[in-house]
């Protein structure tokens, strides 16, 4: 049985490692307020900009921009965003097996496959897997603004125009709830616009003219994904650790509640032997 | 008398949601004014000032470019970046334009020649419009 020293010990270690996952859970709790209120922030332009796109990409000219074009599928890229820390649960692990799936799936089809990897955890991961990393970007932070995800969107956008890439998929954890976040692939480029229903059937006058609306309009839509996709990963991974460390404080607890039981029991025999020992020694005197 | 209602978003928040006499707006075309039952009408915007009236009161915002939808129940900005005119970071707005000039001074050929020039515009503009509602206010 473990000494009365050795367990005071543990539960003193306990109960520190305890008081860092509390804190790291209250952390986390008020970033991912604040993660979702920026989703939310952003949402009515989204709305907006989807809705317009949907309209000018029912014109039959708008076939001819770039960013709309399909092409014959001859290299592809992944936008892969992840966390730059781990201690969020199966957070990592989930992205990194539907990554993996995706890519083995690629492989298949004998695509060359090319990643730009967002966050540190992902980017270890696809280094690791051996597959070829053309860019990673780390360090976004907890509260991202447009401006700081737009070298991300721009090296996107350039890569497909100058027809480097010839398609190009965002692979993100989407932002469900607050147990639940699922790890998504979706196709980036070329644009697939919404299939809105016209909301109302207006003819548009359009100012130079609707090729060129559309053509300032793309890019825009693009970095606006890229962005969304950011801020839903950014709340992921908080909720994500938030649970986690909610978990190991509630584990903990129970660990030191079993430990402080053995710890009495422990002590209580300790005394009842020393007790017994005097009992006895006194009766060997009389 | 008919009013129209103006919704100014940026990509991170809404700037500005009112209903309004009329909207000035920086179009690629030259200034375009939408009044109330204007016919629908979509155009990107170049950087400069947005001037909204209402009642009497002009509020000036600036938009960095960006698009302007109006339809038949209401104006909506599609803004790259917005702020209203108490919003300005002057000194940020000065900063980024000696930055812009001397880039484009430094490279007078360079490939971001055109990124140079739209970020000069988008500084000139923030500072025009801090400049003239801190003229107005003196008055």
């Amino acid at each position: 049985m473990a000494s009365i020293r050795t367990i005071r010990r543990r539960i003193r270690g306990i109960k520190n490692i305890v008081k860092i996952t509390r804190a790291m859970e209250m952390v986390a709790a008020s970033k991912m307020r604040r993660a979702q209120e920026r989703s939310l922030a952003a949402r009515p332009y989204a709305e907006k900009i989807e809705q317009v796109v949907a309209d000018l990409a029912a014109l039959p000219e708008s076939g001819l921009h770039p960013l709309l074009q399909r092409r014959p599928v001859e290299r592809m890229t992944v936008v892969y965003i992840t966390p730059d820390r781990g201690l969020c649960g199966g957070l990592n692990a989930n992205l990194n097996r539907r990554i993996a799936s995706f890519l083995a799936e690629q492989a298949g089809q004998k695509v060359p496959v090319s990643v730009i990897s967002v966050g540190r955890k992902g980017r270890d991961f696809v280094a690791r897997c051996g597959v070829n990393v053309c860019a990673f970007f780390t360090r976004i932070g907890d509260k991202p603004s447009l401006i700081d995800t737009l070298p991300i969107s721009r090296m996107v956008i350039d890569e497909y125009e100058n027809n480097v890439v010839d398609v190009v998929y965002l692979a993100y954890s989407q932002f469900v709830s607050t147990a639940v976040q699922r790890p998504v692939v979706r196709q980036l480029l070329p644009v697939q616009p919404a299939r809105i229903p016209k909301a109302q059937n207006v003819d548009y006058i359009y100012e130079p003219d609707a090729f060129e609306v559309l053509g300032a309009l793309l890019p825009r839509y693009v970095e606006r994904e890229v962005y969304e996709a950011i801020l839903e990963s950014i709340a992921s991974e908080q909720s994500a650790r938030m649970v986690a460390m909610r978990n190991a404080t509630e584990n903990g607890n129970e660990l030191i509640q079993e430990l402080t039981m053995l710890y009495n029991k422990a002590r209580q025999e300790s005394i009842t032997k020393e007790l017994l020992d005097i009992v006895g020694g006194a009766a060997a005197l009389s | 008398m008919a009013t129209i209602r103006v919704e100014v978003v940026a990509v991170e928040r809404v700037v500005y949601a009112d209903d309004v006499d009329a909207v000035i707006a920086p179009g690629v075309g030259g200034q375009l004014g939408i009044l109330p039952h204007h016919a629908p009408l979509m155009t990107a915007l170049t950087a400069g000032e947005l001037r909204i009236k209402k009642g009497g009161e002009e509020e000036v915002l600036v938009v960095s470019g960006g698009f302007l939808e109006v339809r038949p129940d209401k104006v909506i900005v599609l803004a790259d970046a917005a702020e209203r005119a108490e919003e300005i970071d002057i000194a940020r707005a000065e900063e980024a334009k000696r930055r812009a000039e001397q880039r484009l001074a430094e490279h007078a050929a360079d490939v971001d020649t055109a990124r140079n020039e739209a970020a000069l515009r988008r500084a000139i503009a923030r500072l025009a419009v801090a400049e003239r509602v801190k003229t107005r206010r003196r008055l």
